[in-house]
């Protein structure tokens, strides 16, 4: 069954003179109890897309069409009131930088505090005292972390402390972007096994967002690829990294380091170039300028098609 | 032997009353030979960054000293020594001054104080030169302001600053965290072109992967002493003390999975 289900949809980013493209026509969906991740350069839309996912959206940004299915609600059918609660009890977002999301002038609890007030006005403190330590427990951080201010805390235990406040409402979907970027490899780890681990036992399902691929095949079972706004491939975690179909996934494996043998002798290589320009994004495969091996057939924009069961691509070269 | 460390310790001291002492850099020795990439790897807070700093010269040792062809960097000229030893920063987006009165090209031209007198269009074409050298169109980038640019174009500008002064030994500070994988794979190319130039570098990360893929050698930190070192495979596969042990567990891979990650 599937928790979230998203259909064609688009959000730009206004500015002056033009909209900024960056996530346009993105079609996937989320099983029950499943972590997903979404991989691709900085620039390629996904930290808009996490942001159009629980409905974070706020001028510049403009949601433009499409559709958010949240176990089978319409989120944009919604009216702003109950999109709201629904942000946070149901999906629920940790956002990139999580060193910057803690406000620096209060306490962990009264971060806590006002955000529980916000969705249920008569939650007694002392219960949310309660609840907190407890799911700060669950994150591995004792309960006097919650009387310290963010600047105590090192960037790993942040890091843990905003996981730990964004499942405060026990929400079925958790949206984590970029969780693992400013961490050493050690508290790296550590919050693979706790998202992990509330996957496990909640039960949840997630999207997780990265441009590290080492660190999201660990833990994830699908992998979205997206580049310049749109999805170019689809795929079991296994497939897409043994097997990448879309040139600009294979390119993407090429530059990661690891510590794998082979690797060190081949040489990796970066991607040249960088992604488009999103306000005027090239017609056609936006890939293609790019594109090692980009022909006249790549004029034409390449739709998102299934190839062999489970997998999606958008590249001609592939469909035909 | 180019860069010898021996017996370094660093303290910093806090507080005003009651004085609290924090063991930063704890009696560590090591040396860099000419054209050898060795790297410091450790986890935050095991003191690589102040080991950087110290062998700029932007913070005094507490003890110890650092010697750079045989003779104490602090009798060298600041001058002098600088134009052999330069370094690239962890955040491209601090190393540049952000406000809209200078463009890219002063950062460029900044190094040629270090440099003797020479006329400016000698200036220009090395600024040149030193850009394509780092895969960067020229036109591309002068004339521009900061914000302009990304961090994978701002990481490279630094890199050709340091090419302009010719330095014998870059220190390199986690210059790949900020950017994402692609780009982090040119970088970590154009370190190793360096290499092939006859350049020492130090580089300093915490990810083992990338240390893995460049470096000669390899110095682990943990709480301010170096606890394990050697060629970089000998240290990976065949680690010796406990904590590089856990590390290289805990460092992702891409073509395997945690075991334990439940």
């Amino acid at each position: 069954m599937e928790e979230l289900e998203v259909e064609g949809l688009r959000g730009f980013w206004q500015s002056r003179r033009s909209y900024v493209k960056a996530v346009d026509g993105v079609t996937f969906k989320v099983y029950k109890n499943e972590i997903v991740g979404i991989v691709g350069e900085s620039g390629c839309g996904k930290s808009t897309l996490a942001k159009l996912l629980i409905g974070l959206v706020e001028p510049p940004l403009q949601y433009i069409d499409g559709k958010v299915l949240i176990e089978g609600i319409d989120l944009y059918k919604l009216p702003e009131k109950k999109r709201r609660r629904i942000n946070g009890e149901v999906i629920s977002y940790v956002p990139q930088g999580a060193m910057n999301a803690l406000n620096p002038t209060k306490r962990i609890i009264d971060l806590i505090t006002d955000i529980v007030k916000e969705h249920n006005n008569k939650y007694p403190k002392e219960q949310i005292y309660k609840d907190a330590t407890k799911n700060f427990e669950e994150v591995g951080l004792s309960s006097d972390v919650l009387n310290m201010y963010p600047f105590e805390l090192s960037g790993g235990m942040k890091q843990r402390a905003v996981i730990g406040i964004s499942v405060m409402l026990n929400p079925k979907i958790l949206v984590v972007d970029e969780p693992t970027s400013a961490l050493d490899v050690s508290s790296q780890k550590v919050i693979l096994k706790l998202l992990w681990k509330l996957k496990e036992e909640r039960g949840m399902s997630m999207v997780f967002i990265t441009h590290d691929i080492a660190t999201v095949r660990q833990i994830s079972s699908r992998i979205i690829v997206m580049y310049a706004g749109k999805i170019v491939e689809i795929g079991k975690t296994e497939d897409v990294i043994y097997n990448p179909l879309h040139p600009y996934t294979k390119m993407l494996m090429s530059a990661v380091v690891s510590l794998e043998t082979e690797i060190r002798k081949r040489k990796i290589e970066g991607i040249p170039g960088a992604p488009p320009d999103l306000s005027n994004p090239p017609t056609g495969c936006r890939f293609a300028p790019r594109c090692p091996y980009a022909a006249s057939m790549c004029e034409k924009e390449p739709p998102l098609i299934d190839v062999d069961g489970d997998k999606k691509v958008a590249c001609w070269r592939v469909i035909k | 032997m180019l860069l010898k460390v021996e017996n370094l310790i660093k303290i910093y001291e806090s507080g005003f009353l009651r004085r609290k002492q924090i063991k930063a850099v704890d009696n560590i020795s090591f040396t860099v030979k000419d054209g050898e990439i060795v790297s410091l790897v450790g986890e935050s807070g095991s003191g690589k960054t102040t080991t950087m700093k110290m062998i700029l010269r932007l913070i005094k040792p507490t003890s110890g000293t650092i010697l750079f062809n045989e003779r104490d960097i602090y009798t060298i000229p600041k001058k002098e020594y600088w134009r052999s030893v330069q370094a690239i920063f962890q955040d491209p987006f601090s190393s540049f001054n952000p406000t809209p009165f200078y463009k890219v090209d002063r950062i460029l031209k900044l190094p040629f104080k270090l440099l003797d007198k020479m006329p400016k269009s000698e200036m220009e074409k090395r600024i040149k030169e030193s850009l394509i050298n780092v895969g960067l169109n020229p036109s591309d980038i002068l004339g521009k302001y900061p914000h302009e640019l990304s961090g994978g174009q701002m990481q490279r500008i630094l890199i050709a600053r340091c090419l302009i002064v010719g330095p014998k030994i870059v220190l390199a500070d986690e210059p790949t965290s900020m950017i994402d994988a692609s780009t982090r794979a040119i970088v970590l190319n154009l370190l190793r072109k360096l290499k092939d130039n006859g350049m020492s570098i130090i580089f300093v990360t915490h990810d083992v992967s990338q240390a893995f893929y460049i470096s000669d050698r390899m110095l682990v930190m943990y709480r301010g002493q170096i606890v394990d070192e050697g060629p970089v495979e000998e240290v990976v596969y065949n680690p010796k003390h406990e904590y590089t042990k856990r590390l290289m567990k805990d460092v992702p891979k891409l073509y395997e999975r945690f075991e334990d990650l439940k």
